[in-house]
C-alpha cells in the first residue's frame, strides 16, 4: 500500500501528457485549475507584496511591484529584518526572534516526541497480541484513536489550573506535553498502516539470527518505516507550529508562540499594514518552504490509512 | 480498526528468578507507595493541615513520572521478553492517559464548581448550578447551532475538493506545480490567514476582494456586518484552508480505481457525467466518508480563524463552541462554567460521532 501510494503521486511517464486533441472540455479542465491556483496563490503574493509597500500604494490597492509601485522596505524594517536594520539593535526583532524560537523548538520537540512514541506503540500494536485487562489490541488502538476526537477546549481549562498547580504555565515544556498528545493520535494512524506493510518474515529471520525484538526493531524495521517516520514528523510539525489556541490560553511572556504574537498584533488600534504583512509572510514562510519541498511527505501522511 | 498485518509469532522461554521477581515488584510498589505518600504529604499542606513548605505540585508530578519509569522496567523484570514487548505501548499509553484521562476527572470536579481563578476565596462546589446557568444561556445554544452550520458547510467543500481532484486526475501538464499549489493553504496558519484574509483582503475599504465586489456591483462591501455574510465569510475562510486536505485524500482515492474499470465503463458506453455518477462516485465512497469524518473531527475544533478576525461577532453570529468558552473564560476568569460547557459539548460530539460512524458503516457495507 505504502510502495503503492508513492508509485500514484509519482508523476511517471505513462501519465506524461498527452499531445494533440485539444477540446472545450481539457480547456474547461485548464481554466478550473487556474483560476484555484490563483485563489489559493494570491492571498500569498499579496501579503509578500503589501509588506514592502507605503501607506498610499495600500489605500490605492496598487498590486504590482516596479510597475504600479515601487518596492519599499518598510514592513521589513519595522521588524528590523530589513538589511538596513540587520547589524542595529532592534527590540522587535529581538522579540520575534525568540518567538520564532518558541515556536521551533515546541513544534520540533513535540513532533519529535510524537513520532518516538507513536512509532513505539504502533509498532507493538501491528505486530504483538497485548491483553490489559479486557483491553485487547483493537481496542488500545481505538483508545489511542478515539483522542483525535476530544476537542481541545475539553482538556483546556483542567489542564490550565492543572498547570498552575504544577508551575508548567507559560514554560514551553507545558506546551510540548500538550502539543504531543494532539498530533500522536495521527502519528499511530500513519504508523500502523506503514508498520503493517512491512512483512514479518524480515523480524523472524532476524530473531532466528539473534537479534532481539529491540533490536531487530531498530536495526531493521525503522530504517525501512523511515518514509512514515517522516510522514508523520513533517503533518505533526505543520500542525503544531500553527497552533494557537493552547498557547493563547496557557502562555502569557515567557513561552509565546508565534502565532500569539502575530493575533496579538491584530487586535491593536491603527493597525500598520506593511509590518503586519512582514509578521503574517515571516510566520508563514518556514511552511511554505516545507510544503514546496516536502509536499510527497506531506501527502503520503494525510493519504495514509484512507485508501485501502 | 482491527488488527492490521500479521502479528509476530515468537515463543520465547525465559527463566525468571524468584528473587528477581520480587526485586521488581518491591521497585513497582514501592515508588507507588512514595508518589501516594508525596501525594498525601502535598493534600495535607494544601489543606492547611500540616505545614510543609512546598510551593507547587511539581514534587507530586515527579513522584508520578518516576512511578512510571519503575513501571515500564519492572514489566521487563518480571515478565523477560513478554515484558519488552508491553514496553513498546506503555510509554504512549501512561502519556495518554496521565494527560487525559487525570485531567477529564480534573475537569469533571471543576464542572460542578464556582471557580474564579483570579479571586482569592479559590473552589467550591456550587452543585447544578452551572447546568442552570447553562441551559438559560442563548450564546451557548447560539454558538452551538452554530457548530452545526459550520459543519453543514462541509457537503459544498466535499463538493469542490472533488472537482479539483477530478481536474487534477485528469490528464494534464504541469501536475506537480497545481498540487503544490492547491496544497499550500493548508500548510498555512490559520492565525496568519486570518490576517491576510480576514483582515486584509476583506479589508472593505481597499482590500483587493471589496474591491472586486465593487467591481461586480455590490455598493458597500462589508463582510463582518450581517451575520449571514460573516458566517458565511468565515466558513469561505475555514474552507480554503481544509479543501486541499479533502481534495488530497479524494485524488488518492481515485488514483487507485483501476484503470481497467473506467475503460470497461467506457466500452459500455458510459461517458462523462453517467461514468462518474455510476461508476466513479460509488466507488469513492468509502474514502469519501473517511474524508468527510475527518474533516468532521476537525471542523468541531474551529476556533482559531474566529477568535482572530471576528471574536465572535457579530453579536455571536459566527461563534464557535471553543470561541465562545475561550472568551467566557477571558472575560470572566471563571474555570467552572466554561469547563463544564466544554464537558457538555463533549458529551454531544461522542454521542454525533457515534452515530454518524454507525450510518457510515451502514452505507460502505456492500448491499446484498
Amino acid at each position: 500500500m505504502t510502495q503503492d501510494m508513492t508509485q500514484i503521486f509519482f508523476d511517471s511517464p505513462q501519465d506524461a501528457p498527452p499531445r494533440g486533441n485539444w477540446n472545450w472540455g481539457r480547456l474547461a479542465v485548464y481554466a478550473l485549475l487556474i483560476l484555484w491556483s490563483v485563489i489559493c496563490l494570491f492571498p500569498i503574493y499579496w501579503t509578500l507584496t503589501t509588506s514592502f509597500k507605503m501607506a498610499p500604494d495600500v489605500m490605492k490597492g496598487n498590486m504590482i511591484p516596479w510597475g504600479d509601485f515601487t518596492p519599499k522596505w518598510l514592513g521589513w524594517r519595522s521588524l528590523g529584518l530589513s538589511p538596513d536594520t540587520w547589524g542595529a539593535e532592534s527590540t522587535v526583532r529581538a522579540e520575534f526572534l525568540k518567538r520564532f524560537a518558541n515556536s521551533a523548538i515546541t513544534s520540533v520537540t513535540s513532533s519529535v516526541l510524537a513520532v518516538v512514541l507513536g512509532s513505539l506503540a504502533a509498532y507493538g500494536l501491528t505486530r504483538f497480541s497485548y491483553k490489559f485487562g479486557y483491553m485487547k489490541n483493537s481496542d488500545i488502538s481505538f483508545f489511542f484513536l478515539s483522542q483525535l476526537i476530544l476537542p481541545p477546549v475539553v482538556l483546556a481549562l483542567p489542564m490550565l489550573v492543572l498547570y498552575k498547580e504544577l508551575a508548567l504555565l507559560d514554560t514551553r515544556i507545558g506546551l510540548i506535553l500538550l502539543y504531543t498528545l494532539s498530533v500522536l493520535p495521527i502519528v499511530i494512524w500513519i504508523m500502523r498502516d506503514q508498520f503493517a506493510s512491512i512483512p514479518t518474515d524480515l523480524e523472524e529471520a532476524a530473531l532466528v539470527d539473534g537479534l532481539s525484538i529491540w533490536g531487530a526493531f531498530i536495526t531493521i524495521i525503522l530504517p525501512i518505516a523511515l518514509p512514515g517516520m517522516v510522514a508523520a514528523f513533517i503533518l505533526s510539525l505543520v500542525l503544531t507550529w500553527n497552533e494557537y489556541f493552547f498557547a493563547a490560553l496557557l502562555t502569557s511572556t515567557h513561552a509565546n508562540t508565534l502565532p500569539v504574537m502575530v493575533a496579538s498584533q491584530t487586535g491593536s488600534q491603527g493597525i500598520s499594514w506593511w509590518s503586519m504583512a512582514a509578521l503574517a509572510w515571516a510566520a508563514i514562510l518556514p511552511l511554505i518552504v516545507i510544503g514546496v519541498v516536502l509536499e510527497k511527505y506531506i501527502i503520503k501522511g494525510m493519504v495514509a490509512g484512507a485508501v485501502k | 480498526m482491527s488488527g492490521a498485518g500479521d502479528l509476530l509469532h515468537v515463543v520465547s522461554n525465559d527463566t525468571i528468578s524468584a528473587r528477581r521477581k520480587t526485586f521488581a515488584r518491591l521497585t513497582i510498589w514501592g515508588s507507588g507507595l512514595l508518589m501516594l505518600g508525596v501525594g498525601a504529604a502535598q493534600t495535607l499542606h494544601s489543606t492547611g493541615n500540616a505545614a510543609l513548605g512546598f510551593e507547587n505540585w511539581r514534587p507530586t508530578l515527579y513522584a508520578y513520572v518516576a512511578w512510571a519509569i519503575c513501571l515500564c522496567w519492572g514489566q521487563v523484570l518480571l515478565h523477560g521478553e513478554n515484558g519488552k514487548r508491553t514496553l513498546f505501548v506503555l510509554p504512549a499509553a501512561l502519556f495518554v492517559i496521565s494527560l487525559t484521562v487525570f485531567p477529564l476527572l480534573f475537569g469533571l470536579i471543576i464542572a460542578f464548581s464556582d471557580w474564579n481563578l483570579s479571586s482569592p476565596t479559590g473552589r467550591h462546589f456550587n452543585g447544578l448550578d452551572n447546568v442552570r446557568q447553562m441551559l438559560a444561556d442563548p450564546f451557548y445554544w447560539n454558538a452551538m447551532t452554530n457548530m452545526v452550520w459550520y459543519t453543514l458547510a462541509i457537503l459544498v467543500e466535499y463538493a469542490i475538493a472533488f472537482g479539483l481532484a477530478l481536474a487534477l486526475n485528469a490528464e494534464i501538464r504541469a501536475r506537480k506545480f497545481f498540487r503544490v499549489a492547491f496544497l499550500l493553504p493548508l500548510m498555512l496558519s490559520p492565525v496568519a490567514v486570518s490576517w491576510m484574509i480576514g483582515k486584509s483582503m476583506l479589508e472593505p475599504r481597499f482590500g483587493p476582494v471589496a474591491r472586486l465586489a465593487r467591481e461586480l456591483g455590490w455598493e458597500n462591501p462589508s463582510f463582518f456586518g450581517d451575520p449571514i455574510v460573516a458566517k458565511a465569510t468565515i466558513m469561505i475562510m475555514d474552507a480554503w484552508t481544509f479543501i486541499p486536505f479533502m481534495m488530497i485524500m479524494i485524488l488518492a482515492g481515485l488514483q487507485a480505481i483501476p484503470k481497467e474499470l473506467s475503460e470497461a465503463a467506457k466500452v459500455d458506453g458510459a461517458t462523462g457525467w453517467r461514468a462518474f455518477w455510476e461508476v466513479t462516485f460509488p466507488l469513492m465512497l468509502p474514502v469519501s466518508i473517511t474524508a468527510i469524518l475527518i474533516r468532521i473531527i476537525f471542523k468541531l475544533k474551529l476556533a482559531d480563524i474566529v477568535i482572530a478576525v471576528t471574536s465572535g461577532g457579530p453579536g455571536g453570529a459566527t461563534d464557535t463552541v471553543t470561541s465562545f468558552i475561550f472568551r467566557e473564560y477571558r472575560d470572566r476568569s471563571n474555570v467552572g462554567y466554561g469547563t463544564l460547557l466544554a464537558m457538555v459539548y463533549l458529551v454531544v460530539i461522542i454521542i454525533a460521532m457515534t452515530l454518524l460512524m454507525k450510518l457510515a458503516d451502514r452505507i460502505t457495507r456492500p448491499r446484498t
